[in-house]
């Protein structure tokens, strides 16, 4: 009797079906699910407040509830949060990763090809650089960011260089206009660090491992044609060119142990600026912006312009950020819609104005933004640093080995310790053994 | 019918007694003491034991932590340059800076111990600071001090027309600087303990030894030193094992340079395993450090049991 279906229980039963299934779709606040995202915490406070806002207002046209912890580096924090995420296999659905970080994961990101191709269409190609790091056999694993992104050019003092090494660096680098630096070449640069140096006002080029100072190295290193040597290490064996090989010859690194005689402590050369102590430090504005709140009558006399040309080339420092989606997230989707919205030219417009000009976006034709073009004292300061002519390549320490390689040329500063070795008296046949020594253990997988 | 009964019976029988043994053994003060402990063995297995395990584990992967290599990361190590130069470094560091903390220590702990009780707790306090201090903090103070441009101590210096020093911009400077400031933090911890030891040497003995006519060092060589060998041992052993694993310093104040040559196995580990990205490898080199432990830990220890069973 219990069991029985009566007529009365089957038209009540069919009717709250009915009406169930032909209820219409709420479409929530968070129908689209949740999403959480680390974002690197911005050293110009306002800039975190931009990149909030990008993603809540993507968020609520998305349906999307959305998480953001914005992850500091000091303390290697972003690092070690990152290491943690890749061992637990758990964690935010979007991370940012610094330089080297989307190829040290790259088993555990999730392809962006999809996403990162129609962002090059749209807004310019990528430089080598950024290709470099931001892909793995073939494909994309990241999508170049904004937020992070840097050129560690030079920052000069324009009156000190000009009345101590006779260089007007406004008129080398105009705002507004094409560089005219043909005469801007690593000898003029040495004779203008030795002039400023006598004048008690040095260049501040660290040789430490402190990514400045290995940044900086690189680029010398590249300009004398000297990223050979550490192809050379980093490629498997047999498939050394001899025109590679060529470039062993001990002259040409030399040549680029003169540079940094002047050096200071890389940590401090902001400081050094900020406190008009230094004629030229390598480094993205930031020590100009600390200078225009601390000392603006110093930063009244900084000028960012481009790197000075070896024989090789002109290279300069470039440091990219990347945004990766983990493998084993959970919104993968929503992931790539909020990557989307956060590389529109728009947004890239917003995130550039509100770091002061500091962020670089990756994409070409997004170099000539007013941000740079107004950014003052003294006006057109920021012209030049994100190479908007392309009169510089932009190059990474320990590129072109391949990537697992390269990193660990870069984190271990073989550069710098070659160039400190070198100069504290061992020959250069034995600093240069101790590098391939070094490098041979790196290619351990 | 009666086999059912003779199993009842049975069971009750065989019952009984293991009741009556898990009452009698929760009476028991070991028991007792084995339950209040156990949240705190849980807690160190959670937090010592698996992690120390899983970095074992680690430590037998390749790079990418795809495949077993047993002790290929450890082979790899032993024919590195720069491994062996960590391992003599951190002997360097951890070796000196004991040695240094405990010769201030036995001095600094003579000193409070002649101070008059009344202000006795006053001096205590204050020289206790350095090693209260979080060493982070102090470590920050230690690097502005060192800086090579504004550094207070060049500035001082100067004034003597000697310098500038450069404090961790040269390799013997730097290890100076690195094991001073490791002194400096845990001096105090030695002249704690060495006071403790010194208050509870009778008095009777140094009495007895005035009485015999020996002078201030004889007193020392022959009745402090042996009534505090034990804590001296101990104490030595605690700071060398955490001195072995200093990070902290190192890192703060030279991130291991110049050219690496104030790496000990802390910031190595932590340069080849976090920032490089290589885990297996950094834990290898973490790992190096507990049978050169070990091996102090037994010399130690057994030195201290034999004097304890002469006792």
């Amino acid at each position: 009797m219990r069991g029985k279906l009566t007529r009365r229980r089957f038209l009540a039963t069919t009717a709250a079906s009915t009406a169930l299934i032909a209820m219409p779709y709420v479409r929530g606040s968070h129908a689209a699910g949740r999403l959480s995202i680390g974002f690197w915490d911005h050293w110009v406070p306002s800039a975190n407040n931009t990149s909030k806002a990008l993603v809540e207002e993507w968020a609520a046209k998305e349906k999307v509830e959305v998480l953001v912890d914005y992850i500091p580096t000091q303390g290697q924090k972003l690092l070690l949060t990152i290491a943690a995420e890749a061992q637990a296999k758990s964690g935010h659905d979007i991370l940012a990763l610094s330089t080297w970080l989307p190829s040290d994961h790259a088993n555990q990101l999730e392809p962006v090809d999809d996403i990162v191709e129609p962002l090059i269409k749209q807004n310019g190609a990528v430089n080598a650089t950024v290709e470099y790091l931001g892909k793995s056999q073939g494909r994309w694993i990241a999508v170049p960011a904004t937020i992070g992104s840097q050129i560690k050019g030079p920052c000069s003092r324009i009156d000190l260089m000009k009345q101590h090494a006779g260089i007007d660096v406004q008129a080398m680098y105009p705002a507004g206009a094409p560089p005219k630096a043909e005469n801007w070449t690593l000898e003029a640069f040495l004779k203008a660090a030795e002039a400023c140096q006598k004048a008690g006002f040095p260049f501040g080029i660290g040789l430490g491992t402190t990514p400045d100072s290995v940044d900086t190295a690189g680029a010398i290193f590249h300009s004398f044609g000297a990223q050979a040597f550490l192809v050379r290490l980093g490629a498997p064996a047999g498939s050394i060119r001899d025109e590679q090989m060529a470039v062993l010859d001990p002259r040409h690194l030399r040549e680029q142990f003169v540079v940094p005689r002047q050096s200071v402590d890389i940590d401090l050369h902001d400081a050094q600026v900020r406190h008009g102590r230094g004629a030229l430090i390598m480094n993205p504005p930031s020590a100009w912006a600390v200078a225009k709140r601390d000392a603006p009558q110093v930063a009244e006399q900084c000028w960012t312009h481009g790197m000075a040309a070896g024989p090789k080339g002109r290279f300069a420092p470039c440091v990219p950020y990347f945004w990766g989606i983990w493998s084993f997230g959970k919104n993968k989707e929503a992931a790539k819609s909020l990557l989307v919205h956060l590389s529109q030219p728009a947004a890239i417009e917003k995130l550039v104005a509100a770091s002061g000009g500091y962020d670089l976006p990756p994409f070409a034709n997004l170099t000539t933004l007013k941000t740079w073009a107004e950014e003052e004292p003294p006006k057109g300061t920021l012209y030049h640093y994100p190479n908007p002519y392309n009169h510089q390549v932009l190059s990474i320490a320990g590129a072109p080995a391949p990537p697992k390689i390269a990193v660990q040329i870069y984190i271990q500063g073989v550069m710098t310790k070659m160039t400190v070795r070198h100069l504290q008296g061992e020959p250069m046949e034995k600093t240069l053994a101790w590098a391939e020594n070094e490098v041979e253990g790196f290619l351990r997988t | 019918m009666a086999d059912a009964v003779i199993g009842q019976v049975t069971d009750r029988a065989t019952a009984r007694p293991r009741r009556f043994g898990l009452r009698s053994a929760m009476r028991r003060k070991s028991m007792t003491a084995f339950l209040m402990t156990s949240p705190l063995i849980l807690l160190i297995a959670l937090l010592v034991v698996y992690p120390a395990l899983y970095s074992v584990n680690l430590a037998t992967l390749n790079r990418s932590m795809e495949h077993f290599v047993g002790f290929g990361n450890f082979l790899f190590l032993f024919n590195r340059e720069t491994f062996w130069m960590v391992v003599r470094q951190s002997c360097i560091f951890a070796l000196t800076a004991v040695l240094f903390k405990a010769i201030f220590g036995f001095v600094v702990a003579h000193f409070v111990h002649n101070i008059p009780a009344k202000g006795q707790r006053k001096w205590r306090g204050m020289l206790l600071v350095p090693w209260v201090i979080p060493p982070a903090m102090s470590c920050l103070a230690w690097l502005w001090l060192f800086d090579p441009s504004y550094s207070a101590f060049n500035w001082v210096f100067e004034k003597f027309g000697i310098g500038p020093i450069p404090w961790t911009g040269d390799a013997m400077w730097a290890r100076f600087s690195v094991i001073l400031v490791n002194v400096w933090i845990g001096a105090p911890f030695f002249m704690i303990m060495y006071l403790a030891a010194l208050k509870s040497v009778p008095e009777q003995l140094y009495e007895a030894a005035a009485v015999d006519g020996a002078n201030f060092l004889q007193r020392t060589w022959y009745v402090t030193l042996p009534m505090m060998r034990n804590i001296i041992a101990i104490t030595a052993l605690f700071s060398l094992i955490v001195t072995f694993a200093n990070f902290d310093i190192v890192r703060i104040l030279t991130a291991g340079g110049p050219i690496d040559l104030t790496h000990v196995f802390a910031t190595w580990a932590f340069r080849v395993g976090i920032e490089v990205g290589d885990i297996p490898l950094g834990a290898s080199v973490s790992l190096f450090m507990v049978p050169i432990l070990t091996v102090a830990a037994i010399f130690i220890l057994r030195d201290i049991n034999r004097r304890g069973n002469e006792a």
